[in-house]
């Protein structure tokens, strides 16, 4: 019998970083191509290129911390068994129902040089972590990673546990039985829960602005850049980029989350 | 002689409980008896994937369990092979990989699959390398878990009723493989059936349970020695 296979499961991992790529710049230029069109010949790409590029800068290693720490802390409530596991998650998941600007007076709190918390951070730290880049990244990730935990947790529970335990009879030792096995077959949910979780980064908010200070050119993200430029025609392309780039995205990740069928 | 295992455990689950004692010298054992009599629960407890309530588990004189002096060694140490009812194959890779990861023996990943090859075209499975567990039949999946069972050079192989979901043919022809296989190997072995032939065709000597207590024990008398390749373990080993 010959198995029909997702044509996006015959790339390599390089190639299916590069579909999520083409995807994202597609959304990008068609956003700005149409604008463009629509809107004469204003020469938006002084505008809108700055806080798009940042805030791909944020949105992509949010997603990528929000990742590892979901799928780490995902996996370890899942398979852990020790009291208080909810309350950790309903804890993880805050960010989720609390307004950003509470999450934005929370990470001000932690961050800021001139609070108790936020002095000592910085002197580990070394540097700064508000009214820059890094603030930013840090809102973002804290937005994306319910997403990423949640998912991870749903998703690693739902794998088959006598797989597991046939793979322990293998004698695969635990980090290999979750390497080769658990993560594997969780992918559909984790890439899921990623998908949301950089969604969210994207169009992070209220406690970047909080925290990040819109600084034009410095901290102003592409959220914030359409609110500041809402009466002028620059905003239909920041518009249509975003929704352009958010469609593109979403298709390109769901290919790659196709399981071969 | 050091017995190839050595049970004495005792598990409670709800309201069932179990309470064997017995000792494989070597070649195949089954654990033979009705559906709920604790068969399949005695291989989790061998294997580990179980703790018992009380009791101790040798495999080889080498204890893997023994609950007064706190000794569980985990699943992936005790050097067990298992197949399944329905094989359990990791579905998401080939057979090959299903039965290269389970060599346990050094060497490289290209070892490693050779040696995976090797046990393939020993079950008669050599065809199936490239096949993913989800296009396999009923009968080709039993025998790619019997070969990843025996690959990593296991001093146990444990087979829990992995012929009770095919049809009578199939079955029938898996029957004989599993006993060539197993015995050829050499490799000392616990099935657990409650179908009478099959414990009478594959089995050295069949334990019979029922209701989570050992009933009775007896040897499978066979007319002439099955043909034996390579290190295989003399019939007369079986203990009484």
């Amino acid at each position: 019998m010959k198995r029909k296979v997702s044509p996006a499961w015959s790339l390599g991992g390089k190639q299916k970083v590069a579909v999520i790529v083409v995807a994202v710049l597609a959304g990008f230029g068609l956003g700005f191509e149409v604008a463009h069109l629509f809107g004469g010949s204003i020469a938006y790409w002084g505008v809108v290129s700055g806080p798009f590029l940042l805030t791909l800068r944020v949105a992509l290693p949010a997603t990528l911390l929000a990742g590892v720490a979901g799928i780490a802390s995902g996996y370890v409530l899942a398979k852990g068994r020790f009291p208080g596991r909810n309350l950790l998650e309903t804890v993880g998941s805050l960010p989720i129902i609390l307004p950003p600007t509470v999450i934005g007076y929370y990470l001000l709190e932690a961050l800021s040089p001139g609070t108790p918390v936020g002095g000592f951070v910085t002197r580990v730290v070394g540097h700064e972590l508000v009214y820059n880049v890094t603030g930013c990244i840090i809102c973002s990730t804290v937005a994306a990673y319910p997403f990423c935990l949640r998912a991870a947790r749903a998703s690693i529970e739902g794998v088959d546990p006598r797989i597991e335990q046939a793979a322990r009879t293998m004698g695969l030792p635990s980090w290999r039985v979750a390497l080769v096995v658990t993560l594997p077959l969780a992918r559909r949910g984790i890439a899921a829960g990623l998908t949301i979780g950089c969604a969210r980064a994207l169009g992070e908010y209220g406690a970047t602005l909080m925290v990040g200070g819109d600084i034009n050119g410095k901290t102003r993200t592409l959220s914030l850049a359409i609110l500041d430029s809402f009466t002028t025609p620059e905003r239909n392309a920041m518009l249509l980029i975003l929704v352009l780039m958010g469609i593109t995205a979403m298709t390109g990740v769901g290919l790659l989350g196709r399981t071969r069928t | 002689m050091t017995a190839a295992l050595e049970v004495a455990v005792a598990r409670r689950i709800g309201e069932f409980d179990l309470d064997v004692a017995f000792t494989v010298e070597s070649g195949i054992a089954v654990l033979f008896g009705p559906s709920g009599a604790g068969k399949s629960l005695t291989l989790s407890l061998i294997a580990g994937l179980i703790r018992p309530d009380t009791g101790t588990v040798l495999i080889n004189g080498r204890t893997v369990t023994d609950c007064a002096r706190r000794i569980h060694v985990s699943t992936q140490d005790r050097r067990i092979g298992m197949v399944f009812q329905d094989g359990v194959l990791l579905p998401h890779r080939s057979v090959l990989d299903n039965v290269a990861l389970a060599v346990r023996q050094g060497g490289g990943r290209r070892e490693r699959r050779a040696i995976a090859r090797s046990w393939l075209e020993r079950v008669g499975a050599e065809g199936l390398a490239d096949r993913r567990p989800g296009s396999l039949s009923g009968g080709q999946r039993q025998r790619a878990a019997l070969a990843r069972g025996l690959a990593g050079e296991p001093a146990l192989v444990l087979l829990d009723e992995p012929l009770s979901a095919l049809d009578s043919a199939v079955r029938a022809e898996l029957r004989q493989l599993i006993r060539e296989v197993i015995v050829s190997s050499g490799v000392p072995a616990v099935l657990v059936t409650h179908d009478a032939e099959e414990a009478e065709e594959i089995g050295d000597e069949i334990i019979v349970y029922d209701d989570g207590r050992v009933v009775g024990r007896r040897s499978v008398e066979r007319p002439t020695p099955p043909r034996t390749r390579g290190n295989a373990p003399p019939e007369s080993g079986v203990s009484p």
